[in-house]
């Protein structure tokens, strides 16, 4: 596809495209870290009710549809997988392989957040939603502290599936700009930096699978 | 906003003899400045919006201390707390944290790293707009009768109890929350990757390091605030009871997440002004700075350390008394780099050629100030004078001495000692000797009265107070006059020497570094030709 032999040329504020790069990349890095607070903030709260409540924490955990997610944490990897060719590809700019591997990983995340509402529509029927009138009939141990485990819990996968949000959006928008080709370096260095978000997620999501369903199993 | 604008803009059509092609000339209209991606236009919409925000929370401190004029109080309770807290979000979160890093630190630091522009100057430009969008959720808080929970937001206080308008106040909070985020992220990445050839780490300006420092900690620290600021909304919307002591929540959690993000947040405010001063002093002591490694370690220290003492802020609560000696020897440990640079900024006076030039007299107060602040810091940080002191007066001086007389005082300064950079005017250096010095004294007539209350007892965000305290109280509110017309005089002058000041030289002060190598002011990307890196 790359028929002319473009060269790919810094913005001005940059004196090579190495520099650029590098100031990219590394800006990522610093995002990601404010991520790790963010969400490290709700798993510290967490960590403190869970020690002021343990019984209370683990039953309520054990209500969670875990197998359910665990479908979801290979379709996830799987995702995390493709992205990494998206990755692999737009290195070697090859277009058709891009645009394929982009649409397996937006597929990826679509269906994640399909099982997700599923699952989220489990823990209504199930009366598992403490903040929506109606919304709350759990009969296990101290029903009043267990409301604190699923409000965590709807806030940590939901600030997850908001940022799956806003990933599947630019991965779309990715996949536009790649089918039209008309910058293909643009491309490549945006697809790095969005890769760089979706492996994020797919790492926050293995710690939230394993301390929200996993660790009182 | 326009005015100032159309007003560098008018004087610069007329006026010849100096460097034609410089930034300020690149456009001219409003679009040019709202629309610019130049990290200097870009400090220029900082300083406006941050002056209209500091005059916002000096209106706020003007009803505060006319309140306190009279024992029973001249307002009424909820007004005063509306006040106090107005106060408090306006000069925390839209003034001193955006003051010296987004204006100062804006112009100066690709300049000063010899660079062409910010990493990132669309992601500039956005952070200026989630500035505004911030800040225009404030105004909408104003409009709508104000909050009354404190620049804190303690709950269950403002979880359960206030009906004010806290989420839209939050919500303001929130968003000017992600601004510093993005310019942390775009400073700290203008400084690994964007220096210029042959800009080595240690030949960095200090206050360069000192920026550095500071955009390290609103990197790290605010996304903290953002969540808990996130949880309080949710709180009150649906409430989630992470706060709640009716689910199981706990309230004093909060004061953890919160001083967590804000006591870090203290040395954003006060790091600049570190690096302002250790760019002045040695400048008008004509010496090479005393200690350039000592003064820039310090700084880093400053921001690592500045995250272990957070729990001092909650001596009296349910926060285990072992959790809180550790904390009280990390706040100890804390002050020794503060103190580091103090001797440091000492000895660099020491056998200078010291001349007093406006911007010197506001770096020598800044250091007195910030000294007393810091050493009252030390009070506090013990732990049984922090039983008698907590929540009292004393508090309250010793954080403006820190806040006000050092951040703002070095704020001041670093306007004056750059202003020719930036405009290529000077100001009237009669007139701002003469406002720094009422600054100062205005200064202290304000607080000093407040360590003598706080030590008597009196307790702070009170409306009313026994008798006994008004005489110092009258004298506080007087001195708030006189620190009032040591803010209005060079609002006046600055903006008065914009049209008339004299035409600055490229380095008025004979000062070391690549911004007085280049042109008052610089041209559009900095640099007319590649600036000499100096070996030494």
């Amino acid at each position: 596809m790359p028929t002319t032999a473009a060269v790919e040329t810094p913005y001005e504020q940059f004196a090579t495209i190495e520099q650029q790069h590098e100031a990219a990349r590394l800006g990522m890095w610093f995002f990601l870290a404010t991520e790790v607070l963010i969400f490290g903030g709700i798993f510290t709260d967490f960590t403190v009710y869970h020690m002021l409540y343990p019984k209370v924490f683990a039953e309520a955990s054990r209500h969670l549809a875990w197998q359910l997610e665990a479908y979801n944490t290979v379709i996830l990897l799987t995702g995390g997988a493709t992205m990494a060719f998206v990755d692999y590809y737009a290195e070697r700019q090859k277009r058709a392989a891009i645009l394929w591997f982009l649409a397996a990983t937006i597929l990826s995340g679509i269906a994640f957040l399909t099982l997700k509402g599923i699952e989220y529509h489990g823990d209504y029927t199930d009366g598992k939603v403490p903040f929506i009138p109606g919304g709350y009939s759990y009969a296990g141990l101290d029903p009043q502290h267990a409301k604190l485990f699923f409000n965590f819990y709807f806030l940590l996968t939901g600030l997850h599936a908001f940022h799956m949000l806003i990933a599947i959006a630019l991965l779309v928008l990715l996949w536009v700009r790649t089918w039209r080709w008309r910058q293909p370096f643009a491309v490549k260095r945006m697809i790095i930096i969005v890769g760089m978000f979706w492996a994020f997620i797919d790492v926050v999501w293995l710690f939230i699978y394993n301390t929200l369903y996993l660790i009182n199993r | 906003m326009s005015t100032i604008a159309d007003s560098i803009t008018d004087t610069l059509k007329e006026s010849a003899g100096y460097s034609q092609d410089n930034y300020l000339r690149a456009g001219y209209g409003l679009r040019s400045w709202l629309l610019t991606v130049d990290h200097k236009r870009i400090a220029w919409l900082y300083l406006v919006s941050i002056t209209g925000f500091f005059i916002i929370g000096a209106i706020a401190a003007a009803l505060v201390r006319y309140d306190l004029l009279a024992p029973q109080g001249l307002l009424d309770a909820s007004t005063y707390n509306r006040a106090f807290s107005l106060h408090g979000i306006a000069m925390v979160w839209f003034y001193l944290i955006p003051s010296i890093p987004a204006t100062l630190g804006n112009f100066l630091l690709p300049i000063m790293i010899g660079a062409r522009e910010v990493a990132f100057p669309r992601l500039n430009l956005f952070s200026w707009y989630l500035y505004t969008c911030g800040g225009i959720f404030v105004i909408l808080t104003v409009i709508l009768g104000g909050v009354d929970v404190g620049w804190t937001f303690y709950t269950p206080l403002s979880t359960l109890f206030s009906n004010s308008a806290v989420i839209v106040a939050a919500t303001g909070v929130f968003i000017v929350g992600f601004s510093s985020i993005l310019t942390g992220i775009n400073f700290m990445v203008t400084i690994h990757k964007m220096r210029a050839p042959g800009m080595t780490w240690f030949k960095l300006p200090l206050f360069v390091w000192a920026m550095y420092a500071t955009n390290l900690v609103m990197v790290l620290a605010t996304p903290v605030l953002s969540l808990v600021l996130l949880l309080i909304a949710l709180e009150r919307l649906i409430g989630i009871g992470v706060f709640d002591p009716k689910l199981g929540g706990d309230p004093v959690l909060y004061q953890h997440l919160f001083w967590f993000y804000s006591h870090p947040a203290v040395y954003i405010m006060v790091l600049p002004g570190m690096g302002v001063a250790s760019e002045i002093i040695p400048a008008f002591a004509h010496k090479k700075v005393f200690g350039y490694k000592f003064i820039a370690f310090s700084a880093l220290a400053i921001a690592f350390f500045g995250f272990l003492v957070w729990g001092h802020h909650l001596f009296v609560t349910t926060q285990s008394v072992y959790a809180s000696m550790l904390f009280s020897v990390m706040s100890f440990i804390v002050a020794v780099p503060s103190a580091i640079k103090v001797f440091n900024w000492t000895a660099t006076l020491y056998k200078g050629s010291i001349t007093y030039d406006a911007p010197m007299i506001y770096a020598l107060s800044f250091v007195g100030l910030f000294t007393i602040g810091g050493l009252t810091g030390l009070f506090l940080a013990t732990l049984s004078a922090d039983i008698v002191l907590h929540a009292t007066y004393f508090v309250i001086a010793h954080f403006h001495y820190i806040m006000v007389g050092g951040t703002v005082s070095a704020f001041l300064g670093g306007l004056h000692f750059w202003w020719p950079k930036m405009t290529g005017r000077m100001y009237p250096e009669i007139w701002a000797r003469f406002a720094a010095l009422v600054l100062f004294i205005g200064f202290n007539l304000t607080f000093f009265p407040q360590f003598l209350l706080g030590l008597a007892g009196m307790p702070r965000r009170y409306f009313s107070y026994p008798p006994d305290f008004q005489s110092l109280n009258v004298l506080s509110s007087a001195g708030a006059v006189v620190l009032g017309v040591g803010y209005l005089l060079p609002l006046a002058y600055l903006l008065w020497s914009l049209r008339y000041g004299k035409h600055a030289t490229d380095n008025p002060w004979e000062a070391e570094g690549l911004e007085w190598q280049t042109t008052s002011p610089p041209p559009v990307h900095n640099f007319h030709q590649l600036p000499v890196i100096k070996e030494t």
